[in-house]
Formats: structure tokens, C-alpha cells, sequence
């Protein structure tokens, strides 16, 4: 049968105004169901007639999934958010800074009224063999487009690559791990509330999904505790262009000083792996340590051990190298 | 220093206006084609092929058209053969039977529409094409000219890989010879010729075509410094914010067409071709396109794939064109790879030129690339000696097309790098290097035909470089590059660039009616460069109307347009100006006619001025208005019952149609022109690369162009910077990415071809004009469209390099991974030959 592309099928369309509803009505369909924040993931797949659900439900009038709340013990955002408005929230602006830089690099001013935080950290990968339909692993079939001796592969993965080497290509998600937020998942059995790091999931746990949502699970909220607020942050995502491009790589940072050295950090990348990659080895290792160009350095060599590049990504490798060093070498790098 | 004519003081010309297009174009008022509707319109959707290689065995569309809602399916065995076409001199140009159709039994590459469905609507029409089956044999597949060309190498068709033009047969007597489709031959080269790509060096085995002028050797054996460089340029999609959409219904044997063009007059022959019907029978209107840059020059052949089904259904029928199914059918230019063997002086004049280039040209209609790098190559550096060697190779590919400055830009691409570094060598400034090959006056191109070069009309080259390099301050700014702050190291760059400026021998029409107003008919396409009205000025001009009495008809060609030029190779500013000249001037002769039968005397005791024609020094006289009422009643020329001979007869229809409305205007351009036209640009600029992540930014950029009279400073700025943008795109980052063991490409969507966006170019641009009036056209105005894009790609490759060195990059785009990987290693990193990674 003929192929076509860019027409979205019919499909049912439910528009809930409470999570029980939109939970209710995923219940209901199960893996019928698609669930909609933003769209700007969700309308690429059904244009392209290669995700075709029978059902989708529209998180868009549930009033409660929307907002930022701010508190002592920290800000708690629904996941319906638009990334604009966290870009321009000022609580988020004052004391957790390094979330409105990543949530203002991601793709265009347009998109990023539309696009959620909810959707942004829960997007899929954005390989264009797997995103231009090829029956690759993540897509159920059995092979790796981009991993095979002609396979471009410029902007995939040089870490924890598994079958599957796509990257997981959210701005916020490292910047939130960075500030150890914590992701409120509501499903069947209630109510989980997981680490940001631990949302995300690589191709050796399950190659089909990004994180651990399964079909009747609901992201509602993201938690950031006041741990990191006001610390010195870093945040740099490396991009072909200025403006609407997913990060070849990007880095975050949070740091707490005691003195002229280094008491705690929390240092994330992403773009190099299937999931995010928080750097726990570079974090001991810089402990103590003053920020400077010997502890960047140190860093940033610590950083790629283990990395292996494809045929065309190996710039990866000094560019996530260097991005660690500008991380700790801060903002007066 | 040439012959230089001072400016003319205008009233009009060289000054800013609203152009009539504006509010609607801002407001969103204008209507393009998507948004037309007629009584009882279809929609249409397209089956593109999956393969890059393919023959349809059988379509079976039983199940589709049963499916409630669809109306008809069209096919390739629906579409009339190829015509012939005929140019204004009566030249034929035979057609070629394996041109690009709008359809295809035999799919050349993933993409082609195979077949188009027209239903209620695009949901019902998108369900239909899931449900035919379409049985496809697969076939050999090439998508990379070098692998073709490989001992052994696949062909991208099944009769051969390239295209050869082979020379003209001898005329019949009385005959002009026709025009003959290329030779499509197959080429392989050995394992020996393919020896020196193992070092990363373009090979270069038996070209196909080839011209030479001078003594190459002697000027290699006389040179102070020889390079031999690898450059390969990016294929790059048109990328049209407005797709090729097209609505299409027939009324009483018309065919009425809405789709985009470049030009409104010249896609009417277009489509009369296309569909196999008298010119008589269509009407095209296309007030608003969006972009064209080459790819719509007479709008698209897939427009009738709509026609056709409307004329099967009895309907209209609108065909959306997605962003994706633009991405296959939009065309594009071709990449070069490029090898340049250079041999320059101490003081860095070139004297000795060897070029080799290879066009990747898709599986269709040969593009000239290859051939016009060689000639804008020459035209614009030269070289006291040079031999010009290419081929053009077949892949399955979507199809090309000129892209504005197409084989120019690439040249320009290819050959500036080498111009960096031998300046660099040779410790001579960069300006100067480019100043002392610059050509002048009326500089001589390309191979010797008949025995002698062509030569340029006038350039300005020099003036050009001189005054540019003074408002951006080179010589302060060149000092302090390539040193590192932190991470950051700042270059400049300058770089020349040329394209062909204007052609000759079009029609202007109008006619002053008895309120006193010019109606001016416009057959130029709005494309966006605002020449549809820019040219008209002209006429207001020279007869001394204000530009608030004439009114311009543009758009719809069922409103008696006159025959114009293609709005192709930046031709129109020069072509239409002439135009504009000749009609204004025949409107005045006649205004002097009538003073002088009414009131007595010879006619050029009278003058037009001030909306009248009256005595000279003052007296007796008529008003325009006057002028108009008494040329309908003396008719004849007068009033358009008669018309000049030499007139296209796409004006003689259109000025029959208008006789007797006033004094009616035309006149065919036969002004003298010696020379070929060309427009050039003098480009610098400024960037600042980050070391650790490869990422640099354009800081400051300045184009200095060398156009003749400026007609409309705001839109002049607006296409010498919009241009300079395009071709800073193939700098930064457009192209395509092919998986060449499937042969498809993975870079679909638009953001995977990275055109570049508002915030990739610096917040202040700026531009110049040298504004000395070409000698070979009356109001002294060539185009610009194309000139500036190789100097925008070449600027900014330029001032890459002078801030990071010469082994960084061997092709464009030149992208942050290139960098960074280059830097690494200390050498260029990136695949040298390879296509589209």
C-alpha cells in the first residue's frame, strides 16, 4: 500500500478538565490512548501517519496541571507549563536560573509558547531514521539505521548507546536533574514521585520509551526543592544554529561554594546518550577543588572516559569535554 | 579607470517609496494560491515513490476509488508528451523525452509523485493513496556522482550517468538550428584516475566538457605560488516559504491556473507546454509568490497535475504542497565538487588557472552549474590563463534547477578559500589580492567563441572593494585577527562575487487614459524583489508623471500583460528599465505628435513635462488627459489600432485588447547593448569562533555592490543583504544528508536542512552601492539578485579561516562538529568527498 505522509488521520479526541478525568479516560483506551500536552512532539508523529492513535486526550483544559507555585521548600510546576512561561516566571528567574536558560535555548520563541515542560522533558528521540519511519529497534524492528557503516549518525550518541544510539534531545531535562527536582507521576496504582534521573530510561531498559511513563501513567508536576536555589549555575547547550535546533550537546550545572572550592555540584549532560547523564564521577572528583582551569581540565578528561564515538559524531567527545570544563570553570570562563 | 558616466539627478529613481503590494502583504491581506477557493473544489493529494530507483509494474487503485468521497486518480499515463519549446527569436528548443514530468512510471528518485488522488477532501484523498497499490520492480540506485563514476558504479538510469551537450547540428538552409537535448552517456572512470581521493583530492579522470584560453603551463611554470585545493559545495533545497501549491478549474475551454512564479508572462507559454493546449486558452494569476530563488522561474510542472485532474473531474482541484513532498519536488541547487589548481604572481596575480568540477545533478534535465562556475570564475578573477574542465553526473536525486547565482555561487565557494590562503602565503592583504585580479571596464570571460572572448558590459569591481573596504575599516580591523581571548578568536574576511545582470528585447505597454492616469501593464512576477513595480518608475520618470497618477495591472494574465522577461539570472531590473525606456519614449513621441497636429509646429518643438505636452520655453499645450481623448480620436497608433511590427505577439494580443482606452504606449526594447550584462558585490566580514565548541558568530558584515543606477535603495538593501543570506546559509549550515546504502535521504524536515534564521546573522548589516550607471543600458541599472549570494557563503568562509587557520575546512557548510573535530586533530576532520553527510 502506498505511503503518504503530512495528513493527520482521525482520530477520538477527549479534552478532560481534571487529571482524574484525563487518568479515567486513559484507563479506559489504554494503549488506544495518546496523550497530548503541547503537541509539538505528538503532531509530527500523526502528520507523518506513522503513530496513528484511535485516541487522543488533550491535557490542555486541565487547569491544575498548569502554573508555577512557589513556596520555601522550593516551586512545584505543572507539567502543562509552557516553557515561556517558566522562562519568565520570576521566582524560577531569581533563584533557579539555570531552568529558564535551558527552558529559553530550546527551539524557537513560537514553539515555546505552545511546547510544555511536561512534553519537553517527556519528548522522543529525535533520530531521523526512527522519526522518518525506518522499522529500526526503538520502532519495534530489528536494526540501527544510524549505527551501520553508512549510517549518519553526526548528531547520536557516544555514551550508553545499547542497539539503539538515538540521544535524548531535551534542554530542560539536564537542568533540572542539576537542580535534583523531583517528577510527580500519577498512573493506576496513584500517585509515584520519582528522581528527575531517574524519569529517564536508556535503550538496555526499554528501547520504545524515553522514560518510564507506560500507557495509563500521567507526568503532573515537577518539584524543585530549594536545595540549589540561588547557587552558582552553568548552563550551555552547543547548536548548529542560534535559535530553533535540538543541542548537539548540552550542559548543566548546579554549584554550591564553600569558600573558593567546590562543596557540592550536581553536573548533568545531554545530547551524548539516550537518556540525560548526570557526571556522579566528575562530581566526587571535583569536590573540594577550586573552580579553575586545573579542576575544569581534570573535569572535562573524566567526563569522556568511556565515550565511543559513531563515524560522525566523534566531535562529541571534545565538545562534551570542553562543555564540562566551561561548567566548572563557571561563567567567568 | 573606465568611462564613467556621473548619476543622472532623478526624481524618482534612486528614491524610496511604498510599493503597492505593501499593506496587503503586512496585513496578510494578499492572496497567494492556497488561498483561492472556487464552487465545488476538490483536493488533491500525491503517492510519492519509497525508492530511489524504481519501476511501477502495476497500480491498483480499485479499492481507492470506491471509497466514497474520491473522484479521480491521475497517473503519468495521463500527461501529455513533452513539447517542444520556441524562444523569441524562433530558435526551437526540442524537448527531452527524459525531461522531469509531473508524474512517472519509472520514479528516479524517493520522493517522485507516482500518481494523485482528488477527492471531497485531503483526509478522504490521504486514505485513498494508503489504500492503492502501487507494485514497484526496484533498480540500481546511485546517490553520489563519485561513487558513479567508479569502475563499476551504479547509474543513476538505466541508459547512463551523464549528461554530455553535444554541439549543435548543422542548420538546415534557412533554418536557425534547433536546440537539442543533451547526450546522456555513461562515464566511468579507472581505478588509477581514482588514486588521488585516497588522499582526499578530488580525482579527476576524463571530463566530459572542457574549454581553455592562453598558455596554462606557462603561466603554472611562471607563478610565484601554486595551490591545487578540494573544495565540495552543499546540495541545498530552494526551501520557499510558500510550496508549490496550485488551484487549478477550466472554464469553456480556458484552464485557469493560481500557483506561485517568478514570472507572470513568461509561465503562460509555460503551462500552454506543459498541458499540451494554445497559449489562448490559459489564464494564470498570480498577484503574490512566495520566493521562488530560481525553482519557479515559470512557476512549477507540477501544476499540471491539478489542471489535468480538474479537466477529468469537471472540477477545481487544489493541490497543497507539503513542507516534506517541497523537500522532493522544490528542487535545488546541485553541489560541485571542485579541484582548482591556481597559479599566482608574488604580488598575487593569478596567472594560471586549472578548474575541474563535478555537478551532482539529481536524475533530470542537466543543469548548467558546472558550466557557468567556469564562466563567473573567469569573468570575475581574470586569470591571464585558464582551462575549465567538468562533467555532469546523474544521481538519484531530486531533481535541480537553477538556485539564484547556480554554478556562480558554487565557483565563487570553490575558489575563494584558494584566494585566502595564497594571500596568506604570499603575505599580500586580501583586498589587494582580489583588487589586482579584479576586472574592469569591459572585462573578457570564459572559452573563445568564434575565436575571441566574451567581454562584460562595464565593472566596477575595484571601486567596489575600495569603497567597501573603507567603510568597514579593513585595514583597522585585519590587525588584531586570529588571536585567542579565552576560548573566542575573531577573523575577517572579504571576498568578490558576480552574476549575470540583465538581458535585452522585451516589450513595455501602457496607456494614458482620459482621467489624466498611466495604466501601466506589468508582466513581471511578484517575487518578493518588487521589480513588478520597481521598473515602472521608469516610466514615470521620463515623462514626468508623479508616481501617485500611475496605476500598475500585475498578476493576472487574462488583464493584457506585454511579453516580459523571465524573472530568472536577475535579468529583470535591466531587462524592464529598457523596456520601460523604450515605451516611455514611445509615449512621448506620440504626445509630441499630437501637440503638433493639434497646436501647430514640428513635433519636437513640444515637450512632456508636468503632466502636459507643451511648447518649448512655455506656450500652448495639452494636458495628459487632453493627450488621451485626442489619441482615441485620431486612433490608429495612436490609440493602439495600430501596432509596431517588432512586438512579441503576447503584447500585440494584449495591446489589441486595450486599443481605444487612450494614447496607448509599446514598444519593444531595441536598444543597442554591447557586451554581456553582469552585476558584481564586494563582500567582508567579521566573525568570532569559540575554540571549545567549534561555534562561531557573525559579528558584522557589509556588501558592496557594483549594479549601476540604484532604482529603489530599500529594495536593492533588502536583495543584496537577503542574498548575502541565502548564501551564508551554505556557510552555516544548509544541506542535505543522504544514507547512501538505501539511497534516501534522513534530512526530510525543514529544520534538518538548517536554513539559516534571523538570530544566525549579525543584528546590523550593511550594504553599499557604487552606483555608476552601466554604459550599455539607458537608465544605466543591472540586476542584483544573484551577485551577492557567493560572496555572502564566501565572506564568512573567509573570515573562518583567517581566524583559525587553512586546515579547518575542505567543503561547506562548515558547521560547529567540523571545527571542533579539525581543531582537535590539527587537520580537517570532515569526509573530503563524500556527498551529502
Amino acid at each position: 500500500m502506498a505511503v503518504i505522509r503530512d495528513v493527520i488521520p482521525a482520530f477520538e479526541l477527549f479534552q478532560p478538565t481534571s487529571v482524574d478525568d484525563a487518568l479515567a479516560l486513559q484507563a479506559r483506551h489504554g494503549v488506544k490512548a495518546w496523550v497530548l500536552a503541547g503537541g509539538l512532539d505528538s503532531f509530527d508523529w500523526f502528520k507523518d501517519r506513522i503513530k496513528r492513535p484511535e485516541v487522543v486526550i488533550d491535557l490542555s483544559q486541565v487547569r491544575e496541571l498548569r502554573g508555577i507555585r512557589a513556596d520555601a521548600n522550593g516551586l512545584e510546576i505543572g507539567a502543562m507549563t509552557t516553557l515561556t512561561e517558566v522562562v519568565r516566571h520570576p521566582v524560577v528567574r531569581e533563584k533557579y536560573g539555570i531552568l529558564p536558560d535551558a527552558a529559553e535555548a530550546a527551539a524557537s520563541p513560537q514553539i515555546r509558547n505552545q511546547g510544555t515542560i511536561g512534553g519537553n522533558v517527556s519528548q522522543d528521540a529525535r533520530c531521523w531514521y526512527y522519526r522518518g519511519g525506518w522499522p529500526c529497534y526503538r520502532a519495534g524492528g530489528n536494526i540501527c539505521y544510524a549505527d551501520t557503516p553508512t549510517g549518519l549518525n553526526r548528531e547520536h550518541a557516544i555514551l550508553d548507546a545499547n542497539r539503539c544510539v538515538a540521544v535524548n534531545p531535551s534542554d530542560t531535562a539536564p537542568a533540572l536533574i542539576a537542580l535534583d527536582a523531583k517528577f510527580v507521576v500519577r498512573g493506576p496504582k496513584g500517585e509515584r514521585v520519582v528522581n528527575a534521573e531517574d524519569y529517564f530510561v536508556g535503550p538496555a531498559i526499554d528501547i520504545t520509551r524515553m522514560t518510564i511513563l507506560k500507557p495509563g501513567d500521567l507526568l503532573t508536576s515537577i518539584r524543585i526543592p530549594s536545595t540549589w536555589a540561588g547557587s552558582q549555575f552553568y548552563f550551555e547547550k552547543a547548536r548548529d544554529r542560534k535559535v530553533w535546533d535540538f543541542a548537539l550537546v548540552n550542559v548543566a550545572a548546579a554549584v554550591a561554594m564553600s569558600g573558593s572550592s567546590i562543596e557540592r555540584i550536581r553536573l548533568v549532560v545531554n545530547g551524548v546518550a539516550a537518556h540525560p547523564v548526570r557526571l556522579t564521577a566528575v562530581e566526587a572528583a571535583v569536590q573540594g577543588k577550586p573552580r579553575n582551569e586545573e579542576t575544569a581540565k581534570m573535569a572535562g578528561e573524566l567526563a569522556i572516559q568511556g565515550a565511543e564515538p559513531l563515524q560522525y559524531n566523534g566531535y562529541k567527545v571534545p565538545l562534551m569535554r570542553n562543555l564540562v570544563m566551561r561548567a566548572i570553570r563557571g561563567a567567568a570562563a | 579607470m573606465p568611462n564613467v558616466t556621473p548619476p543622472k539627478k532623478y526624481n524618482l529613481i534612486g528614491k524610496n517609496y511604498t510599493t503597492g503590494d505593501l499593506y496587503a502583504k503586512v496585513t496578510g491581506k494578499a492572496k497567494y494560491a492556497e488561498d483561492y477557493r472556487a464552487d465545488g473544489m476538490l483536493f488533491c493529494k500525491l503517492a510519492l515513490s519509497p525508492m530511489p530507483h524504481a519501476r511501477v509494474r502495476s497500480i491498483d487503485a480499485s479499492a481507492a476509488l470506491a471509497m466514497p468521497g474520491v473522484k479521480a486518480i491521475l497517473t503519468a499515463d495521463d500527461l501529455p508528451a513533452p513539447a517542444n519549446s520556441i524562444t523569441d527569436n524562433g530558435t526551437v528548443i526540442l524537448a527531452n523525452p527524459r525531461g522531469y514530468q509531473a508524474l512517472t512510471n519509472e520514479p528516479l528518485f524517493q520522493g517522485q509523485p507516482i500518481l494523485a488522488v482528488a477527492a471531497i477532501d485531503e483526509l478522504t484523498a490521504a486514505e485513498a493513496i494508503e489504500k492503492i497499490k502501487i507494485n514497484l520492480e526496484p533498480l540500481p540506485f546511485v546517490v553520489d556522482p563519485l561513487v558513479s563514476l567508479r569502475p563499476g558504479g551504479p547509474n543513476a538510469r538505466t541508459d547512463g550517468n551523464a549528461w554530455v551537450r553535444l554541439p549543435p547540428p548543422p542548420p538546415k538552409p534557412g533554418e536557425r538550428p534547433p536546440v537539442t537535448p543533451p547526450d546522456l552517456q555513461t562515464v566511468k572512470w579507472t581505478n588509477e584516475d581514482f588514486e588521488d581521493a585516497k588522499s582526499g583530492r578530488l580525482p579527476m579522470g576524463k571530463a566530459t566538457e572542457e574549454w581553455h584560453v592562453g598558455d596554462i603551463d606557462a603561466g603554472f611554470k611562471n607563478a610565484a605560488l601554486v595551490l591545487d585545493e578540494t573544495f565540495v559545495t552543499p546540495n541545498t533545497s530552494h526551501q520557499c516559504l510558500e510550496t508549490r501549491t496550485t488551484m487549478a478549474y477550466w472554464q469553456n475551454g480556458k484552464v485557469f491556473v493560481h500557483t506561485g512564479t517568478q514570472s507572470t508572462a513568461q509561465t503562460v507559454p509555460a503551462i500552454a507546454r506543459w498541458l499540451g493546449i494554445d497559449q489562448s486558452n490559459v489564464v494564470f494569476i498570480s498577484e503574490y509568490t512566495g520566493g521562488g530563488f530560481g525553482s519557479k522561474i515559470t512557476g512549477d510542472i507540477t501544476l499540471v497535475i491539478p489542471a489535468l485532474l480538474s479537466k477529468k473531474v469537471g472540477a477545481p482541484v487544489m493541490m497543497r504542497i507539503t513542507r516534506e513532498e517541497e523537500n522532493y519536488i522544490g528542487r535545488a541547487r546541485p553541489s560541485l565538487h571542485g579541484r582548482m589548481k591556481v597559479g599566482f604572481s608574488k604580488e598575487g596575480r593569478i596567472t594560471a588557472l586549472d578548474m575541474f568540477v563535478i555537478c551532482d545533478n539529481g536524475p533530470y534535465d542537466m543543469v548548467g552549474d558546472a558550466f557557468s562556475s567556469g564562466r563567473i570564475v573567469s569573468v570575475l578573477y581574470q586569470p591571464m590563463a585558464m582551462r575549465w574542465r567538468g562533467l555532469t553526473i546523474l544521481t538519484n536525486t531530486p531533481p535541480r534547477t537553477s538556485q539564484s547565482s547556480p554554478g556562480g555561487m558554487q565557483g565563487i565557494a570553490i575558489m575563494e578559500p584558494v584566494l585566502a590562503k595564497a594571500a596568506r602565503k604570499l603575505g599580500v592583504d586580501q583586498v589587494a589580492l582580489r583588487r589586482i585580479n579584479a576586472p574592469e571596464g569591459k572585462a573578457p570571460f570564459g572559452p573563445l567563441v568564434a575565436g575571441k572572448q566574451q567581454y562584460a558590459t562595464s565593472a566596477f569591481v575595484k571601486e567596489a572593494l575600495d569603497r567597501g573596504a573603507e567603510q568597514f575599516k579593513w585595514n583597522e580591523r585585519k590587525v588584531n585577527t586570529g588571536k585567542r581571548v579565552g576560548s573566542k578568536v575573531r577573523g575577517v574576511g572579504v571576498s568578490v562575487s558576480s552574476y549575470s545582470g540583465g538581458t535585452i528585447g522585451f516589450d513595455g505597454l501602457f496607456v494614458i487614459k482620459p482621467d489624466g492616469r498611466i495604466y501601466i501593464q506589468s508582466g513581471v512576477g511578484n517575487l518578493g524583489t518588487e521589480s513588478w513595480t520597481d521598473v515602472h518608475r521608469v516610466v514615470a520618470e521620463l515623462m514626468g508623471v508623479p508616481w501617485d497618477k500611475c496605476d500598475i495591472t500585475w498578476g493576472n494574465t487574462s488583464k493584457n500583460l506585454p511579453w516580459t522577461c523571465p524573472s530568472g539570472g536577475s535579468q529583470t531590473t535591466h531587462a524592464m528599465t529598457r523596456a520601460a525606456s523604450a515605451v516611455a519614449t514611445d509615449a512621448i513621441k506620440k504626445l509630441q505628435e499630437i501637440a503638433a497636429k493639434d497646436l501647430g509646429g514640428k513635433p519636437e518643438d513640444y515637450v512632456v513635462a508636468n503632466q502636459r505636452v507643451a511648447r518649448k520655453g512655455g506656450g500652448a499645450g495639452l494636458t495628459l488627459a487632453q493627450a488621451a481623448q485626442r489619441a482615441i480620436q485620431l486612433g490608429g497608433k495612436y490609440d493602439g489600432h495600430e501596432l509596431p511590427s517588432d512586438i512579441n505577439k503576447f503584447t500585440t494580443v494584449s495591446a489589441t485588447a486595450l486599443a481605444g482606452q487612450g494614447l496607448l504606449a509599446v514598444a519593444k526594447d531595441n536598444y543597442p547593448h554591447d557586451g554581456n550584462t553582469f552585476s558584481f558585490v564586494a563582500t567582508f566580514a567579521e566573525v568570532e569562533a569559540d575554540v571549545e565548541t567549534g561555534q562561531y558568530k557573525i559579528l558584522d558584515f557589509l556588501a558592496y555592490a557594483d549594479v549601476g543606477t540604484v532604482l529603489h535603495p530599500n529594495a536593492l538593501g533588502g536583495q543584496i543583504l537577503g542574498r548575502s543570506i541565502l548564501g551564508i546559509g551554505h556557510t552555516l549550515g544548509q544541506k542535505w544528508v543522504y544514507d547512501q546504502h538505501y539511497g534516501l535521504p534522513v534530512s526530510k524536515r525543514f529544520h534538518h536542512t538548517k536554513p539559516p534564521t534571523i538570530l544566525d546573522i549579525p543584528d546590523k548589516m550593511a550594504w553599499g552601492a557604487v552606483e555608476i550607471p552601466d554604459p550599455e543600458t539607458p537608465i544605466g541599472a543591472r540586476g542584483i539578485g544573484e551577485p551577492p549570494v557567493g560572496g555572502g557563503c564566501a565572506a564568512i568562509m573567509n573570515a573562518l579561516s583567517d581566524a583559525l587557520g587553512d586546515e579547518i575546512f575542505r567543503r561547506a557548510p562548515i558547521t560547529a562538529d567540523v571545527i571542533l573535530a579539525s581543531l582537535e586533530a590539527g587537520k580537517p576532520m570532515q569526509d573530503p568527498l563524500r556527498a551529502n553527510i
